[in-house]
């Protein structure tokens, strides 16, 4: 395959993931998605998805707008139950058990499983109050296990020094990167094993956007991540594998690296350097 | 011509620029405003003035010796005709005779509270300083003045002395009066509900055949020794009735006749005419204050409404308690839970219109299906004792409260369902992202953030229901209660007994009273009275609906 060069400036210095290329086969694997089919009504969006995500490492999905990525990263949480006409075929297994299986415990799994959406959407509470809703969720009443826990969280989401003075204020003053990390930390609350970030950073301005890059870099080391993102530089920079998916198809799934500077498909190719998409 | 087009050109404009609506809506706004204030300020001009000490006038009238005394309450202008056909004799070529409605009370004297003075046979007006007013007990307001006080039928001051003498031994006449109340009302109201609930005990037991002789035995001593103590009491209450008519007051009707009134019946004595500024605004207040807080007296005509405010507030709150749980479940069950369907779209029609049914279709309903369906039962299988006499099987606060949440129950549900719907979605998906059930996410997310929406449904059925009559006379309103429902005797709180409304008070005093002057200003003070309970209501409940707003405020608001 010959080598075109990128021309969305991605600097092949500044790829994220290990300096070698990555094998998914040597790696543990987190999801498996095996033979996946969904449908709305009679519409069909995902058509025969087969992938595995890797433990500790951050998994991009790129593509068009109206692609499926969205769509398959909130079945990994079952989001699409939410939707009465949404139907599915085929499996997505967690450590190894399928996710939909009947006897499921929902709520767990999304527990296990967390989400960080587009918009920031930090409930109408406190600071305090945002971070501690998962952990009182589970029970946690006793004052000091929720201040620890709470302080942790923030901090590992990065926003504690930004609001250890007002962590009884409303949330909804804080500004618009600040609510999305807070609303990383309430996900983290939780201690998930997988967090899914549906374009977590398309609403904020540069410099947000910088920190929740930089923030997604270092949670890897404790949490899968799949992010799904419309910026290409992005998930350039701070994923380790990346998956391209084209009108419901999984095109290509391979180490980030590889992918940008040496794409098998050739559709990949075309939409990495822009000819579509 | 240029002008012209101009002109036109300008109002086409104006038209279009949208200037006349708002005209148009804030001419409409004023028009509420003013419809509003006038109906208020209408009831507390009639209202109140009732309670500031009107000076009495006395008439001297053409061609009679007597005089008339009382104060002017109305004036009338009736076509002379009329009272030439009623035998009046009318001066020809008048067309229009004034005449005044003057209250003379001492109506166990003149058989009336009140007569028309024609302005034609008026010689004179003049307000005697030294003319009294007697607020009684018994048969209404005395005009006229004062001559002696007896004590135990001797004259102890007379003339000049008795106004100075009177303020003392009426303090103690009131004291006296108001130990004997307290003694009736309080003491031996206990003693008779504590026998009635020993008879209840033993009829139970007996209805059960579990009643053994050591039972009746100690039964019959309580009683006993309760009947002896009633005895003590009344003793006790007779020696001070027999103090308190030690002292009388003997006075002169402006007709000339002496009456000698105990000073047991006497509520308050003042002199109008003799009033200062300071003395009648004390005066006015002390009324305002009586009316508020005291029972009725003389078949409601006077003293307070006191037992119809508890009453219509506590009947508000427990309907408030009883229809807020079931209106936001019903509503979170077909808004969250049920599948959209026909049925759940059926079901929410049919409480739309319950909205519309008239509410005196309620109060049969109540008196079907609560009163005699499950209050019969109730009290066949909880109260046999008391039979026949009903316990749930009559009307009452429970019944009355629960017909009225019947009849709000839309309106909460309404509500609720509209404020569930505007919780935006981004709200749930967050809760339920983080491992919470669609129950966790509702208690702890959706209803706190509805919360303002479903307080508006509680202030609309507030609203509607205090000041529902008709339902409330089938179901369990009276015109006199002899108790409150929450009282002093243990359970304490008595949802079977009856209880007085004030709107079924203004509906009582206006047709059904025996004297329908006299009560014309009290319909106003108590629809004042009414309207007022009503705003604090729902002032309480619009500041805890901010305060809700206030916190649940997100982004889009």
């Amino acid at each position: 395959m010959q080598k075109s060069p990128p021309t969305h400036g991605i600097d092949v210095s500044k790829l994220g993931g290990a300096t070698e290329p990555l094998h998914i086969d040597d790696e543990e694997t987190c999801l498996t998605v095996h033979d996946l089919q969904l449908f709305y009504g009679e519409k069909q969006a995902l058509f025969d998805v087969n992938l595995k995500v890797p433990r500790n490492r951050v998994t991009a999905f790129i593509g068009p707008s109206g692609c499926g990525k969205s769509t398959l990263l909130r079945c990994f949480n079952r989001m699409n139950d939410l939707v009465e006409s949404c139907r599915i075929n085929g499996e997505i297994a967690l450590d190894g058990k399928d996710i939909y299986d009947p006897h499921v415990d929902i709520p767990e799994l999304r527990r296990r499983v967390g989400m960080v959406f587009q918009k920031p959407n930090p409930f109408p509470k406190s600071v305090y109050e945002n971070v501690a809703y998962g952990l009182r969720l589970q029970g946690i009443k006793k004052r000091r296990v929720l201040d620890e826990a709470v302080e942790w969280a923030l901090q590992a989401a990065a926003l504690w020094d930004e609001v250890k003075d007002r962590l009884n204020d409303s949330a909804l003053g804080l500004s618009g990167g600040q609510q999305q990390r807070l609303v990383i930390a309430r996900a983290i609350a939780v201690q998930p094993e997988v967090l899914l970030l549906d374009e977590p950073a398309s609403a904020l301005d540069p410099i947000s956007t910088l920190k929740i890059e930089e923030l997604v870099s270092e949670l890897k080391s404790r949490y899968t991540l799949l992010i799904v993102t419309h910026n290409m530089q992005q998930a350039a920079r701070v994923s380790d594998y990346t998956a391209f998916m084209y009108m419901g198809h999984l095109v290509e799934h391979g180490d980030t690296r590889t992918l940008f500077t040496n794409p098998k498909k050739k559709q990949t190719d075309d939409y990495i350097t822009g000819r579509y998409g | 011509m240029n002008d012209e087009a101009t002109r036109k050109f300008t109002l086409r404009n104006w038209l279009a620029s949208g200037a006349p609506w708002i005209w148009i809506t804030a001419a409409g706004v004023g028009i509420n405003i003013l419809m509003v204030a006038g109906l208020v300020g209408l009831i507390a001009f009639r209202g109140l003035a009732h309670f500031w000490p009107a000076d009495v006038v006395q008439f001297s009238l053409s061609g009679q010796a007597r005089t008339v005394l009382g104060e002017i309450k109305d004036e009338e202008r009736i076509p002379a005709q009329q009272m030439r056909e009623s035998g009046v004799n009318v001066a020809a070529g008048t067309e229009w005779v004034k005449r005044d409605l003057v209250k003379v009370g001492n109506r166990d004297v003149s058989g009336h509270d009140f007569r028309w003075v024609l302005e034609q046979e008026v010689t004179t007006r003049n307000k005697p300083r030294d003319v009294v007013v007697i607020e009684r007990r018994e048969w209404g307001n005395f005009y006229g003045f004062l001559r002696e006080i007896h004590e135990n039928h001797r004259v102890v001051a007379d003339a000049g002395r008795v106004w100075a003498a009177l303020p003392l031994r009426l303090q103690r006449a009131l004291d006296l009066q108001a130990r004997i109340h307290h003694i009736e009302k309080r003491d031996i109201g206990l003693i008779n509900y504590q026998l009635e609930r020993l008879r209840l005990q033993q009829r139970k037991l007996e209805l059960q055949h579990r009643l053994t002789e050591t039972v009746r035995q100690s039964i019959a001593e309580q009683s006993q020794a309760l009947n002896a103590r009633f005895k003590d009491l009344q003793k006790k209450a007779t020696a001070l009735k027999a103090q308190s008519s030690r002292d009388s007051v003997v006075a002169e009707t402006a007709t000339g006749q002496r009456v000698e009134i105990s000073m047991s019946k006497i509520v308050r004595v003042f002199r109008p005419n003799a009033m200062s500024v300071v003395g009648k605004a004390r005066h006015y207040v002390a009324k305002l204050w009586e009316f508020i807080a005291e029972e009725p007296r003389e078949a409601n005509t006077e003293g307070g409404i006191f037992p119809a405010i508890y009453g219509t507030v506590l009947m508000v709150l427990l309907m408030s308690a009883m229809v807020t749980p079931f209106g936001i479940l019903a509503a979170v069950y077909m808004h969250e839970y049920a599948s959209q369907g026909f049925i759940i779209r059926g079901i929410r029609v049919a409480v739309n219109n319950l909205a519309g049914v008239p509410s005196i279709v309620y109060g049969v309903f109540g008196l079907g299906f609560f009163i005699y369906g499950i209050g019969a039962h109730v009290d066949r299988w909880f109260f046999p004792e008391a039979l026949p006499a009903p316990t749930f099987g009559t009307g009452g606060l429970l019944w009355a409260s629960l017909t009225l949440a019947l009849l709000t129950l839309p309106v909460v549900i309404v509500a609720t369902e509209e404020g569930l719907s505007r919780v935006p979605k981004f709200i749930r998906e967050g809760s339920l992202a983080l491992g919470a059930t669609q129950a966790e996410t509702l208690w702890r997310s959706v209803l706190p953030m509805a919360s303002p929406a479903i307080m508006t449904g509680i202030i609309l059925a507030v609203a509607r229901a205090a000041g529902e009559v008709a339902p409330l006379m089938l179901v369990g309103v009276v015109k006199l209660a002899p108790a409150l429902p929450v009282d002093l005797n243990f359970p304490f709180f008595h949802p079977e007994r009856k209880f007085m409304h004030m709107g079924f008070h203004i509906f009582d005093l206006g047709f059904q009273s025996p004297n329908v002057e006299a009560t014309q200003p009290l319909v106003y003070a108590t629809a004042l009275l009414l309207v007022l309970v009503i705003i604090a209501l729902n002032l309480t409940a619009i500041s805890i609906r901010n305060r809700l707003r206030e916190r649940y405020k997100t982004l889009d608001h």
